[in-house]
């Protein structure tokens, strides 16, 4: 079985369910590790039409366990996309008047090249021999997939989190691509607490046996279980402590008292658990330490000589950032940070904090004041852009 | 919309003295009837500044340009002439530090325009005269004890303050109890006793 799953973890990253866009030697993904990935490889999925006049194109980035699945339904665990209540035909990101493209980041684990893909100079499995991929390196691949649709500039590029932070990148990196930018529950930096649970997460994932050095696709094994760890702890700074004991309390799971054991007698264990099985089905291990670290490099200022403000100057872009009350992995300072630089560099900037107790999650979830921001700021921007409703 | 665009006459004064296609920032943007009525009639570049996150959702909402923040600690985050028109539109008597808040407006646009309830009105003197009262009105509806309204001041009171801020007033309008427009020709004390409200365009 696990052998199976390690095979299959190898297969779905070189031959996804998705459709691929090839790069050969001519077209390297220049790193800023320092070198050059070639060949790669990005998986996307399309909704809606691009229009004659190439106008109507949203991106859409996702976060750190997403991937390009964001309005179908998910091949390997055949559940809803992960934003489908908010994109589709009809709804507030309307797919019969926008044209969008989700990709899977590089260094992922869905069909974009990562450490799960083959390596053509071994003919086996990256593992860590891929370089560090940076969130920058991320969204100059997603701008060769953008021209290879012959997109000069995107009507929108949103995402929350880590999808936040290749949307601030895109602003900053393709100011004149960009015409409007919408992060969400994000920052242009991680902070040192975030960093630190990256790392608890990463030592779990290290610590499993099964993980082999990162070589584990050779054996035929997979770190289920530090995987399955990490994602447990990492999903606790997904919620809130208000909304953890809303959803669960004390509660005990299936039995009417304590067992003097360790077992899951409490609900959240037993959530927690499923959460990171779950996970491991779908997740590969060494892209979990890829994509943690793009994050724990992301720092915005610092590639702008340590002024946020330098990063937005001059930009024609029109911004809309959205926070959560109850977010402690993003919260809303991280925001209000950009907020401020983009007012010092004289941006179009909305800004709105949004009042829940579903922490880090909310992004994800049907807000209602998440989507009338979404709405009434997307319609103005197509209506400055020309796009007929 | 309409019926609260018809009570804010102050709302049409200010809207009149930005030309079209300007770029205006809206401090205090409550739920953005200035910004959408700007961009409406001026096809301006508008930015809003609310200090109420409902405002500012309401705002966005709208497709309008709208962040949260406080005029009292969030200007200093903007440009240095930014914007062609700051506007302060009856809020100054609710910042903590009404001084430097102008001081800001002037740094960040080229002019700045303010409207602000006056003190000095014949019905808010006559409130304390005779009744002894602190005034209650229809511009001031809040008690003393709750009303967020804690630096008031009459039009002679602000024409002294921009004179000490070194700007000068292009143009000033006093608004009567019925949101009229005082005549130009009458002289100061006239419009510190009758305007109910005074609008100011100003420039440093």
């Amino acid at each position: 079985m696990p052998a199976q799953r390690a095979a299959r973890t190898n297969d779905e990253a070189d031959h996804p369910s998705s459709p691929v866009l090839q790069f050969g030697p001519d077209k390297p993904l220049k790193l800023d590790a320092g070198s050059l990935l070639s060949p790669f490889q990005i998986a996307y999925q399309t909704y809606g039409t691009l229009n004659d006049a190439r106008s109507n194109a949203i991106l859409v980035c996702h976060a750190l366990t997403g991937d390009q699945h964001v309005a179908n339904t998910h091949p390997v665990t055949g559940k809803p996309g992960w934003w489908e209540v908010l994109i589709g035909p009809g709804k507030i990101i309307d797919t019969s008047r926008f044209f969008v493209i989700c990709s899977n980041v590089v260094g992922g684990c869905l069909g974009s090249t990562g450490p799960a893909s083959t390596n053509p100079a071994t003919g086996k499995p990256y593992g860590l021999d891929l370089p560090i991929i940076t969130i920058r390196d991320m969204v100059r691949a997603q701008a060769m997939l953008v021209d290879h649709f012959g997109i000069e500039k995107l009507f929108c590029v949103l995402g929350g989190s880590m999808g936040g932070m290749q949307v601030l990148e895109w602003a900053a990196s393709y100011p004149e691509r960009v015409f409007c930018a919408l992060p969400i529950a994000t920052g242009a930096r991680h902070s040192s607490q975030n960093i630190a649970f990256h790392e608890v997460g990463r030592q779990a994932v290290m610590a499993d046996p099964d993980w082999h050095g990162g070589k584990y696709l050779d054996f035929g094994k997979r770190p289920e279980k530090g995987l399955a760890v990490a994602r447990m702890a990492a999903h606790i700074t997904y919620l809130s402590e208000a909304a953890l004991h809303r959803k669960f309390g004390r509660n005990l799971q299936d039995r009417e008292a304590l067992t003097f054991g360790f077992d899951a007698d409490f609900q959240i264990e037993s959530y927690l658990r499923h959460q990171g099985i779950t996970f491991v089905d779908r997740f590969d291990a060494n892209s979990y330490l890829y994509l943690t670290r793009a994050m724990d490099y992301f720092d915005l200022a610092a590639d702008h000589g340590g002024r946020l403000a330098d990063a937005f100057a001059g930009t024609k872009t029109r911004f809309c950032l959205v926070s959560f009350t109850s977010d402690w992995l993003f919260p809303t300072e991280e925001s209000r940070s950009v907020v401020h630089a983009l007012n010092a560099a004289g941006a179009s900037v909305s800004f709105v904090e949004i009042e829940t107790d579903r922490g880090h999650d909310a992004f994800l979830l049907d807000e209602p004041e998440l989507f009338a921001a979404i709405n009434g700021f997307i319609g103005s921007a197509a209506r400055a852009r020309g796009l007929s409703a | 919309m309409t019926v609260n665009r018809a009570q804010r006459v102050d709302l049409e004064v200010v809207t009149d003295l930005i030309p079209a296609n300007s770029r205006v920032l809206d401090v205090g943007s409550g739920d953005g009837l200035l910004l959408e009525l700007l961009q409406e009639t001026k096809q301006v570049d508008g930015r809003g500044l609310e200090l109420s996150q409902r405002g500012v959702n309401e705002c966005v909402a709208r497709g309008l340009s709208v962040i949260q923040g406080d005029a009292d600690t969030d200007l200093e985050f903007y440009a240095d002439k930014g914007f062609d028109f700051v506007v302060l539109s009856q809020t100054l008597q609710a910042t903590r530090n009404p001084k430097v808040v102008l001081d800001q407006l002037l740094r960040i646009g080229n002019r700045a325009i303010v409207s602000f309830p006056n003190f000095g009105h014949w019905r808010v003197r006559f409130s304390l005269l005779i009744k002894g009262r602190m005034p209650v009105t229809k511009d001031l509806p809040y008690s003393w004890y709750d009303t967020p309204n804690i630096h008031f001041c009459t039009i002679r009171d602000f024409v002294n303050l921009c004179e000490e801020l070194g700007a000068t007033v292009e143009k000033a309008t006093a608004l009567d109890a019925n949101g009229q427009k005082i005549g130009l020709s009458m002289p100061w004390w006239f419009w510190n006793f009758f305007g109910q409200q005074g609008v100011f365009l100003w420039q440093r």
